[in-house]
């Protein structure tokens, strides 16, 4: 059977969602923002929650998170989503929320609208992409940045004793009677893509449940910071960020 | 027995060449292509469709969403 006989509608499996925009993503080639933008769609779209979810995009590279996701977005201030998405919350009970942030947004500037937010158990979501660096202003070091890893202000590698540690967000919201369900999780091979759908999934069913703050962190790569090719980026990643931020389920439900 | 055959769909003007869906591949249907884009982007694309198994590994590693899948069953 030649490949255009297969390539009809009935035998179509999978394509991009409705809830992504025909857009070009702004990201850089092989940045794991797309994937995660997409799988965050594709919960939507399974749940068929589409038209009920607001979205807060953050500052960031993923700025422009309401050019490319076709649902209802709202875009605040820098480090400042949780504390947007509970006031949507709290005017819109029925709605879904969630924000979407990076690293220098949430474990920066943001950290204490995360952690009240969190602590609040606002019955939000937070998706959280840590790729340990700023990458729109040019790969400076974040307060996630690994010990040792160089960035464009720590030429040398991060020193400890200089700049003190890196931030383990998610632990420290796992703490926080708030939250119900935190999660560490990864998009650079399909087996990691299918299991961070899963978790973002089962964080909007808690939300539906009302059970507090649900949070997943996306460990990405960036390559254009990191200096690498994508697939180094990523093999880079799974040797250098997973040691110390280990993937799994931190925090679930009993 | 029946064998399921696959076929993809690259939209090569929005394909970046990020090179992630070759990684993912297991049976090695996608190679990057010498042409390049208008954006300039080696894009990938589907050298040996044969091999495809419809298995949707790289679709849904694909950061850009570019590639669409096809399956169906093929009687031997």
């Amino acid at each position: 059977m030649l490949a255009k006989d297969i390539i009809k509608p009935e035998n179509l499996v999978y394509q991009k969602t409705k809830l992504m925009t025909d857009n070009v993503l702004s990201y850089c080639p092989g940045c794991g923002h797309g994937t995660a933008h997409r799988i965050t769609m594709e919960v939507l779209e399974e749940m068929g929650i589409g038209d009920e979810t607001i979205g807060v995009a953050p500052v960031g590279c993923s700025v422009l998170a309401y050019e490319f996701m076709n649902i209802d977005m709202q875009q605040a201030a820098h480090g400042r989503a949780p504390a947007v998405a509970t006031g949507i919350k709290r005017c819109y009970p029925e709605k879904f929320v969630f924000t979407y942030q990076g690293d220098g947004d949430l474990a920066a500037i943001g950290t204490a609208e995360t952690i009240h937010a969190c602590n609040r158990g606002e019955n939000i979501t937070i998706i959280f992409v840590n790729n340990g660096i700023y990458g729109m202003t040019g790969g400076q070091m974040a307060p996630t940045t690994l010990p040792g890893m160089r960035s464009s202000t720590s030429p040398y590698g991060r020193d400890v004793n200089l700049m003190g540690n890196p931030l383990k967000m998610t632990e420290l919201v796992a703490q926080l009677p708030g939250t119900s369900f935190v999660s560490r999780q990864a998009v650079h091979t399909p087996k990691h893509v299918r299991k961070a759908k899963k978790a973002i999934r089962q964080a909007f069913e808690l939300q539906k449940q009302k059970k507090g703050t649900t949070f997943v962190e996306i460990v990405s790569n960036c390559n254009s910071g990191w200096k690498m090719t994508p697939v180094q980026a990523n093999q880079w990643m799974e040797e250098n960020m997973f040691p110390f931020y280990p993937l799994g389920d931190i925090k679930v439900p009993e | 027995m029946a064998k399921v055959k696959g076929a993809i769909v690259i939209d090569y003007e929005k394909c970046k060449g990020c090179v992630i869906c070759v990684a993912a591949c297991p049976t090695s249907v996608i190679e990057m292509a010498k042409e390049v884009n208008s954006k300039g982007y080696n894009y990938a694309y589907p050298a040996n469709i044969e091999e495809c198994t419809g298995c949707n590994n790289c679709a849904i590693v694909c950061p850009d969403g570019v590639i669409t899948v096809y399956r169906a069953k093929v009687e031997a």
